[in-house]
């Protein structure tokens, strides 16, 4: 007791905190270590990226046989948007309604495998690499097969009336979405799972003794602890699917063809380079612009 | 403390929990009244978290009731309990920064003006200054105390505390011992405090209950404990005890006479736990005092003899070891008062004891001498 009555008068001034720590002394290793990436990056991304640009502006009257020449024709961008607005809007449409059926059976996913799984976690995630193993390709015209007239599926859905006798799956903008959700899901999962294996299930534990339920603790624990992963894998799903092509164009028809397969046609059937430059600078900025917006709200805590 | 509310003693019934074929926690049964300090002591992993889990909702009881203000909660989520804990690992949300972890419970339950209250409440814990930082920029102690801010902060009615102040320095320790039991008289929350810290469960608590194995060996006011352990774990976890196999040889009125090591020695009736069979005599190496030759041992007490083996100066005593006869090293702590013969390693002495100091605790047939660890710190001797 006598310990407890000397020390009760002397509380020291509590101390004012010390500025936050600085950066470390290796400088010029970071750089070192970035070296064959840049270069890498360099050589095949941004010299490939300065001609496409150049591409997007040559004249566009020119074609590979006569040549092209740099006119600095800006008038591509507005005739390319002209002509192609509506794949434009379908890409993102399709792109985004895909994102969020992904989304909402990739968290779930991803949550299970990281916190409940168990001894099975390891298998649960080979299941989701799995469909890696085989080819984009392939995969997509399995669905076709799933989705196709005379399929289970569609005989099913006919059967409980889901759709009409004659109605079908295959060449509707459903089995573009349902082909682009299966395809980047495991995009999606695999950086969710990585942040949400590493939660702490003490924290959980502390909300809820805290006065949050569930729902609160998932709102205001578990959905801000995953954040990177979900910023991650969103936009790992996001990207890839709004410029996907064939998707559209094994499950769909030219009336679900999304920007992609018009980039594709100009660069490979049509042969129209310019046009197709445009079009892919057109669709990298569209995507930069959605992608900064979504950042600039998901990385600020408020915005959820 | 008056108390005009009812009752809210928090009361564990039968409360059992096994984690397959292993029983963590083993039919507890106890009484924690409203607005008490109880401190629960024990060697690591005997079922002290396990406990605190069961009261806070953070695990489902095997069997039994938890009960407050006898209400049974045991099976009410955690969120729905008036409860609150401080975790032994601090579990603070990395994501938030100090305030917002402070502010945590006050915004779940839907308060708007939290600034007063966390801001008054970082100040007691010495963290002002420290709102904005994240929980990763600060060190252990300061964690832990912001641990301590954010659930106080709620006025539980039953505080958990599991080793809330385990990293703090002594000073500061000593500080934030005052500070909470301050709050606990004030407030009147009933705390229940894990603690590895005898000095901290006796000098804070109402009651101190040690645990062992997943039961309670002894629960009452610490004088009371460790003035008369009821086993001979209690004895040797609550502070030091030299206990000595014999064998109970009758009693004549007040007292009970036992043989020990070939020696008589006698213990007053109301200080034996155990009045037949073999026995273990106990006496605090404190209760014990050393004197040159039997002829200076006073009237009324007992005594053994022996070499000194050891002699450690800590400062406010002398811990002696004595080696008896039969060779068992009895612990002897003899205050520095300046007043008493000093002795070296090699010098012939006897340990005494008043008689009324000593006590009486049932053994297992077979169970040998049990003196406390070598050299431990006595309790009191560190402040
Ligand atoms: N989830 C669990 N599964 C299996 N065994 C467990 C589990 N949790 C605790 N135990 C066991 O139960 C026993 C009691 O654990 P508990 O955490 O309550 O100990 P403790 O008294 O708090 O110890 P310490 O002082 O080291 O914190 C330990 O032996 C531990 O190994
Ligand atoms: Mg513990």
């Amino acid at each position: 007791m006598s310990a407890l009555a000397h020390v009760s008068t002397a509380s020291g001034q509590p101390a004012s905190p010390p500025p936050a720590a600085g950066p470390g002394r290796h400088r010029f290793l970071p750089y070192l270590l970035l070296l064959p990436g840049a270069a890498w990056l360099f050589l095949f991304f941004a010299v490939p990226l300065v001609q496409l640009a150049a591409a997007s502006l040559y004249d566009p009257n020119g074609s590979l046989s006569t040549g092209y020449a740099l006119t600095w024709a800006f008038g591509n961008y507005p005739t390319a948007l002209q002509a192609y607005w509506p794949q434009f809007g379908r890409s993102f449409l399709y792109a985004g309604i895909a994102l969020v059926l992904g989304l909402l059976m990739g968290y779930p996913l991803a949550y299970a495998i990281a916190q409940k799984a168990g001894r099975w976690k390891n298998l649960l995630l080979v299941c989701v690499v799995a469909p890696m193993f085989t080819s984009f390709l392939v995969r997509t015209l399995a669905w076709k097969t799933i989705l196709s007239d005379n399929g289970w599926l569609v005989g099913l859905l006919r059967d409980v009336h889901l759709l009409g006798p004659d109605g079908r799956l295959l060449a509707t903008p459903v089995a573009v979405v349902l082909g682009l959700t299966y395809n980047f899901l495991p995009f999606l999962v695999l950086p969710l799972y990585a942040s949400l294996e590493r939660l702490d299930y003490r924290l959980l534990e502390a909300s809820s003794d805290l006065y949050a339920s569930p729902l609160k603790t998932f709102r205001r624990v578990t959905l801000p602890l995953s954040m990177p992963g979900l910023i991650a894998g969103t936009l790992l799903f996001f990207i890839p699917a709004t410029g996907d092509y064939i998707n559209a164009e094994l499950l769909g028809t030219p009336n679900q063809y999304m920007i992609g397969n018009v980039i594709d046609s100009a660069f490979l059937v049509r042969l129209d380079y310019p046009q197709g430059a445009a079009l892919s600078f057109l669709l990298m900025s569209a995507i930069l612009a959605v992608v900064f917006v979504y950042l600039r709200r998901a990385g600020t805590e408020e915005v959820l | 403390m008056a108390r005009e509310t009812p009752a809210g003693d928090l009361r564990l019934a039968n409360l059992t929990k096994k984690f397959g074929a292993f029983t963590a926690v083993d039919d507890l049964s106890l009484t924690i009244p409203q607005g008490s300090f109880f401190a629960l002591l024990g060697a690591s992993g005997c079922g002290k978290t396990t406990t605190l889990r069961m009261i806070a909702g953070l695990e489902e009881p095997t069997s039994g009731q938890v009960l407050l203000a006898d209400r049974d909660i045991a099976r009410l989520r955690p969120y729905k309990r008036p409860v609150n804990t401080v975790f032994q690992s601090y579990a603070l949300f990395p994501h938030l920064d100090i305030f917002e972890n402070v502010a945590f419970g006050l915004r779940r339950r839907g308060i708007r003006s939290v600034d007063q209250q966390v801001r008054q409440m970082l100040s007691l814990v010495q963290l002002d200054g420290y709102e904005r930082r994240r929980p990763a920029q600060l060190s252990g102690g300061q964690q832990q105390r912001v641990a301590l801010a954010r659930a106080l902060i709620n006025h539980p009615q039953v505080l958990l505390l599991d080793e809330p102040l385990g990293a703090l320095d002594l000073k500061l320790r000593r500080q934030m011992q005052i500070e909470l039991k301050r709050i606990q008289t004030e407030v009147g929350i009933t705390f229940v405090h894990v603690t590895h810290d005898q000095e901290e469960a006796m000098t804070m608590a109402d009651t101190v209950a040690v645990m062992n194995a997943g039961r309670i060996e002894q629960l009452g006011a610490p004088a009371e404990i460790y003035e008369f352990p009821a086993t001979a774990f209690v004895a040797n976890f609550l502070g030091q005890s030299n206990l000595i196999a014999g064998e109970v040889a009758g009693g004549n009125g007040g007292e009970i006479l036992v043989t020990a090591h070939g020696g008589r020695f006698s213990v007053p009736a109301a200080r034996a736990r155990s009045n037949q069979g073999p026995v273990h005599l106990g006496v605090r190496p404190e209760k014990l005092h050393l004197a040159g030759t039997a002829a200076q041992v006073p009237a009324g007490c007992q005594y053994l003899d022996g070499t000194v083996s050891d002699a450690s100066y800590v400062g406010v005593s002398t811990q002696y070891l004595l080696r008896t006869g039969w060779g068992t090293e009895v612990s002897v702590f003899a205050a520095n008062s300046g007043a008493q013969q000093r002795f070296v390693p090699g010098d012939r002495a006897v340990a005494y004891w008043d008689p009324r100091h000593s006590f009486l605790l049932g053994r297992r047939t077979g169970e040998d001498d049990r003196t406390s660890p070598v050299l431990d710190e006595p309790v009191g001797a560190s402040s």
